[in-house]
């Protein structure tokens, strides 16, 4: 049994304290190009990190190692060796004592698990939507994913935590058979119980017959709705790039005007925007769970802390910044955890639909790709549109348009962005493969820069 | 150890797995099986103002079966060094072959490959895994504290280390063992009194061991780290560029960037062919203008390789048993030839594989991945200041930054760690805020002049991007310094709507 092997490794440790994790991880996934599956597989993981700490007058020196682990003794391996390194490393810049410990219920429960079977249901519908779309000459790609991993951590101090963490998604991806016009619909999912691949092949095609009429549009600043995927990917880049300890170092987007100070209670929107993430409404660990340290983010130190649901933003000010506990204790703040999850909500009831119809003259977009960062000062980001910009007239969508390349800041977005719709579940499409669950509205920017046309489709 | 396989691996019972899983998946019918045995392993140091930060090491180790069965792939992975897991591997690798087999409207098929058996060990001469950690960090100090100066407020060094054990076999008889190591240390300095500047060095990852950290072989990174102050605070001070045309004189150390992207992704033929088409995306060069597109001016060269000297995508043989080869992408400026793996090498009647197939893990499928993809320097020696003498306005660009290319590999922003103003042929002062534009055929096809080999450099990428389920993949670019005339010159500060 897991936790067996668990005891047995931190009783080995001859470090002060010590850490173990150990992940065990189940995948299974469907991909498919121009109207046929292309790969498949099932993929089987276990692997622990130990995290050994050395104290020297209060202060952590870490040895952090991971490895596979197939037996107690691979296990108790890693451990001798993660005591070895602890040994020989400096003090840690985030260094903190071990968190109060607490102890799951379910702890020495096994592993869950995913196989293929997953995808029967969704299978039978994805076989109608390729012979549907070769029926209709069109093409059709995607991927669909499942993942469940299963984690037990334990600490020297007592805690005996335990999670499952269930997360998969689909893409669907339709073009004509020139591959100009061309169309992506998108959705997180935990179990593929609420995957409906018949639903998503129909949203798919609806948005590819917005393309039958093409229309050329040059560079330039136009009324954008940012739709919740396009939205979900600026918000998880800001998200990412919001460490407190950077921002007083003057390192980010979220520096104050004075040395060593951020912006928090400054209004970065107009709209009653709240930023959010955590356990709750979308799927995240209750606890603390870090296998390597994210510089200024998150710390091995606070592996088994709570992780708690967290405001970022509340009415459209800058509420708190996500500080590890040696850095929060550092700056007068409190430990925010960022969770891997993101909700934006204004509380508005408006839908997509509404807003397009709202619309006299400008752009719907489908998702963002590419993007990086140009200027961190000002968090100033290019990248792309993709899978469908779509012309709005007089409230009705007229035809597909080109890409374009984009120069915006996220947070300059916040402020300018004039209407939000109602906050739905996303599927981000360019950090899809490790952020899958966000609640976010559609945006309205009166004045998008849209600073190149790009060719691509 | 150095140079030399590791018998922590070798002593594995790697052939019995093989022989379990592939005999297997020949009794199930299987008409193609190989099995990929990867032991991986990753350090990571990180210092920020001569602090530790961040220290990692892990290791992946594992086992995947691949088949070809009722003429559809299947595969399975997992972490079970025994001969009934490698067994049950390819039972459920054929089972997966099954479920795709009504899916699959094309039967899969590979291009026929030599039998190989032997050994492959990238050159390197002193292991990075073997040096004390204190050491390492010691390093890395040591190299924070040359970087530190005056209006520097902060100074980050890191190191990357990996080394990359692989075994492969197939039905066919092919057994291959590889081992490759490579290193990535990087220092940059930051300044936030007067705004949020940085400055970073601009040494590429490299295959190469220890000797490339500490002792200057390859590269010299004391040399560069000790101008990094400097060129910060001449940074700090420049003035904002005006948006508009320049000639651009690029160095190897921003380039290879361009040619990664513009250049080697858009001739991956499974995104010519649409494999690619959700996620990475496709190429607007298609395989019907093979042979005919005018990639660029009839100066650009440009060759995919997996022999180069301490080339990050170098090998003895892909993950598919394929020999690793030098080949032509474009020759005088002509689209010449893709990056193939067997089965679309297959599919397209191009013949044989030249073996730009790669997994990061036992875990992945292997996929076509780029090669060492690099531009060809002139015959005769031309230096930077020759190629600089020929502009009259421009800008000289050193070191890569931000990067962002469309799907179809058209149009592109690059920045990077200095821009020079160029007068009259002569380097002036950096400039601030900028970022080029261009569109893939239109930029190459500007380029008047490549350096000769003297500017040449082997740059590259530790974890370049691309699949489903994701991977990433180590690969070197090698690029003279080259001039490219009237090029789109943004001013970043006007793109944010703050100038």
């Amino acid at each position: 049994m897991i936790t067996d092997w668990i005891e047995a490794g931190l009783a080995a440790a001859t470090s002060d304290e010590c850490i173990v994790i150990v992940r065990e991880s189940t995948e299974a996934n469907l991909r498919w190009a121009i109207n046929m599956l292309t790969t498949n597989g099932q993929m089987h993981h276990r692997s622990a990190t130990v995290v050994a700490i050395r104290r020297t007058d209060g202060v952590g020196h870490a040895g952090v190692l991971s490895g596979p682990v197939a037996s107690e003794d691979d296990l108790r391996l890693l451990v001798g060796h993660a005591c070895a390194a602890a040994l020989e490393a400096p003090a840690s810049d985030d260094s903190a004592p071990l968190p109060e410990p607490v102890v799951d219920a379910d702890y020495t429960d096994g592993a869950v698990r995913t196989s293929i079977d997953v995808f029967a249901d969704f299978a039978q519908g994805l076989g109608r939507a390729l012979a549907a779309s070769r029926e209709a000459g069109t093409e059709t790609f995607g991927f669909a994913e499942h993942h469940v991993s299963t984690v037990w951590l334990a600490t020297s101090a007592g805690a005996r935590r335990r999670t499952v963490m269930s997360s998969g998604k689909v893409e669907l991806n339709a073009k004509h058979a020139d591959r100009i016009g061309s169309a992506w619909v998108g959705q997180a999912t935990t179990d593929f119980a609420d995957v409906d691949g018949d639903a998503l092949a129909a949203e798919v095609n609806r948005r590819l017959a917005w393309c039958e009429n093409r229309i050329e549009l040059p560079a330039g600043r136009y009324e954008t709705i940012l739709p919740p995927s396009a939205v979900a990917d600026l918000m998880i880049l800001t998200y990412q790039t919001a460490s407190g300890r950077d921002a007083e170092q003057g390192r980010t987007v979220f520096a104050g005007d004075q040395p060593g100070t951020t912006r928090i209670g400054e209004t970065l929107s107009s709209l009653p925007m709240t930023l959010s993430s955590g356990p709750g409404a979308l799927p995240a660990p209750e606890f603390t769970i870090v296998e390597g340290s994210l510089p200024g983010l998150t710390s091995v130190y606070d592996n088994g802390a709570p992780a708690e649901t967290i405001d970022w933003l509340r009415d459209g000010v800058l509420a708190r910044l996500p500080y590890t506990r040696a850095s929060a204790a550092a700056s007068g703040q409190e430990y925010a955890f960022p969770s891997d999850n993101l909700t934006l909500d204004t509380g508005s009831s408006v839908t997509l639909e509404e807003m397009i119809r709202s619309t006299t003259r400008g752009l719907l977009l489908t998702c963002l790709w590419y993007i990086r960062e140009v200027d961190i000062a000002s968090l100033l980001v290019t990248g792309l549109t993709r899978d469908g910009v779509y012309l709005i007239e007089n409230g009705e969508i007229v035809g597909m348009v080109n890409n374009f390349r984009f120069n915006e800041s996220p947070v300059d977005l916040l402020r300018r962005a004039s209407q939000a719709s109602v906050a739905e579940g996303t599927l981000c499409r360019e950090w899809n493969d490790y952020f899958t669950f966000t609640a976010m509205p559609a945006l309205r920017v009166p004045d998008f820069n849209m600073s190149t046309v790009s060719k691509a489709y | 150890m150095a140079a030399g396989l590791d018998p922590r691996f070798t002593s594995l019972p790697l052939d019995a797995l093989a022989d379990a899983a592939l005999s297997r998946a020949k009794v199930l019918g299987a008409t193609h099986a190989d099995v990929r045995i990867a032991r991986i392993r990753n350090g990571q140091r990180l210092l920020r103002d001569e602090t530790l930060e961040s220290s990692t090491d892990a290791t992946d180790l594992g086992i995947g079966v691949r088949v070809i069965h009722s003429r559809s792939w299947g595969f399975a992975a997992g972490i079970t060094l025994t001969t009934d897991a490698a067994a049950s591997l390819a039972d459920q690798a054929v089972a997966a072959a099954r479920i795709s087999r009504p899916l699959s409207s094309r039967p899969v098929e590979l291009a026929a490959e030599p039998v190989h058996v032997g050994e492959w060990v990238s050159p390197f001469r002193i292991d990075p895994f073997d040096i004390d950690d204190a050491e390492r960090i010691e390093r890395l100090v040591q190299l924070s504290r040359s970087a530190t100066g005056p209006g520097v407020d902060h100074v980050t060094a890191s190191l990357d280390m990996i080394d990359e054990h692989k075994f492969y076999a197939d039905l066919a008889g092919s057994r291959t063992v590889q081992r490759r190591v490579r290193v990535f240390p990087q220092v940059e300095v930051m300044a936030t009194s007067d705004g949020y500047h940085s400055m970073r060095t601009t040494n590429p990852p490299a295959a190469r061991g220890w000797e490339f950290v500490a002792f200057g072989e390859g590269w010299d990174l004391d040399a560069e780290v000790a101008q990094l102050p400097t060129w910060l605070a001449e940074q700090v001070a420049a003035p904002s560029i005006e948006a508009g045309r320049y000639d651009l004189v690029i160095e190897p150390t921003n380039l290879w960037l361009t040619i990664h992207e513009s250049v080697a992704h858009a001739t991956e033929l499974d995104r010519a062919l649409g494999y690619e088409a959700a996620y990475a995306g496709t190429s607007f060069a298609t395989i019907d203008t093979l042979g005919s597109l005018r990639y660029g001016s009839e100066v650009m060269t440009v060759t995919g390789d997996r022999v180069a000297e301490h080339g990050l995508a170098s090998c003895g043989w892909d993950d598919e048993g394929v020999e690793a080869q030098t080949f032509d992408i474009v020759r005088d400026g002509i689209h010449v030839g893709y990056q193939l793996n067997r089965q679309m090498a297959q599919e397209q009647g191009l013949g044989r594989s030249n073996g730009c197939a790669f997994a990061d893990s036992s875990g992945h499928i292997p996929l076509q991945r780029m090669p060492n993809v690099s531009l060809q320097p002139a015959q005769t020696e031309i230096t930077v200041s020759d190629l600089v003498d020929r502009v009259e306005r421009g800008l000289y660009v050193v070191g890569d930054k931000s990067w962002s290319i469309d799907m179809q590999r058209y149009n592109f922003q690059f920045t990077a760690q200095r821009f020079y103003a160029i007068e009259d042929g002569r380097i002036a002062g950096q400039v601030a805020d900028v970022a080029y534009q261009a569109t893939t055929t239109e930029f190459w096809g500007s380029m008047e002049a490549v350096g000769g080999p003297g500017t040449y450099t082997l740059m590259g990428a530790l974890d370049c991007g691309k699949g489903q389920p994701g991977q990433s993949a180590p690969v070197s670019h090698g690029a003279p310094a080259a001039l490219f005339r009237s090029v789109n010159v943004l001013n970043t500060q006007a793109e944010g709507g703050h100038a």
